[in-house]
């Protein structure tokens, strides 16, 4: 106890944190799961107008990143700050690149007049309505942990560059990327569920 | 002996190799969904899903490192998360 900082207690703090958000998506997802059960041709009609393209490059680029997360925590503890630096900017990069997807992904539905309360929705299938529902508060909370994430690797980046993040205290680090990965989780579960269901 | 488990450093090949293996399932996702399995079509995206989640866990999150007390509190949270979805779907199937 020569530093006189717990760190398992702070790992067990943020992991805490991360069941609340666990129950948060799941409570989401099992209201998915119960309407799905209730309107399966909507939910795979709804799905086939979502872009797999799209969904699967986001995947991709959240996997990349969740990958360059765990290596610069490795890089910080090799003492190797100039990897870790260069991979946490690539890592928020990627939260660039996933959030710039989600807009024209997002864009493009708008345009169709596939939004909350547009016109086509309120006046079509209920199923319907209901899918794309559970598409934009799932995604919309997804998107915003996304930023969050972004702001967090942010600030460990800073961090990193002025060295109050070191082989010997990388909590902060370690923390963002755990929030990191849980949105990559659940981006893991969103995939297959609205995209690519049949 | 505590502090020598936190310090347990993962080797970027050890990262490497789970970024592929997670690459691949995801391309096995994408695959199935073409083929119309019936009944079966969210069951395989799901069970894919949780491999998949598995490993971002044990590895990237480092679950497979820690002490008991997270892992256990992390089982713990599973099971409650499967209470809740069990018995929504005894609710909801048999209506």
């Amino acid at each position: 106890m020569s530093t006189g900082i717990d760190k398992t207690g702070i790992k067990i703090g943020m992991w805490l944190f991360l069941y609340s958000e666990i129950i948060l998506f799941g409570g989401l997802f099992v209201l998915y799961a119960a309407y799905f059960y209730k309107y399966p041709e909507f939910f795979s009609e709804g799905g086939k107008e979502l872009n797999r393209v799209i969904g699967a490059v986001n995947t991709v680029v959240l996997l990349v990143s969740s990958f360059t997360v765990a290596a610069s925590i490795t890089a910080v503890q090799r003492k190797a700050k100039k990897q870790a630096i260069g991979l946490l900017i690539f890592s928020i990069f990627c939260g660039v690149v996933f959030l710039v997807n989600k807009y024209f992904e997002w864009g493009a539905k708008f345009h169709h007049d596939i939004y909350p309360n547009s016109e086509t929705l309120v006046s079509g299938e209920v199923g319907l309505n209901i899918f794309f529902g559970l598409y934009y508060v799932i995604t919309g909370l997804h998107g915003l942990h996304v930023i969050i994430g972004m702001i967090l690797l942010s600030i460990s980046l800073v961090l990193v560059m002025a060295g109050k993040v070191t082989e010997s205290k990388y909590s902060m680090l370690e923390n963002a990327g755990l929030y990191w990965h849980l949105v990559d989780l659940i981006w893991i579960f969103v995939f297959p569920l609205f995209y690519l269901v049949l | 002996m505590d502090s020598q488990k936190n310090n347990h450093i993962l080797s970027y090949t050890t990262l490497a190799l789970v970024l592929g293996l997670l690459l691949v399932l995801t391309g096995v996702t994408v695959g199935v969904s073409y083929i119309d399995l019936g009944f079966f079509n969210v069951p395989v995206a799901l069970a894919i899903a949780c491999t998949k989640v598995t490993f971002v866990l044990l590895f990237f999150m480092h679950l497979r490192y820690e002490g008991p007390i997270i892992n256990f509190s992390f089982i713990g949270t599973i099971s409650f998360l499967l209470i809740m979805i069990g018995f929504i779907f005894f609710d909801v199937a048999f209506r």
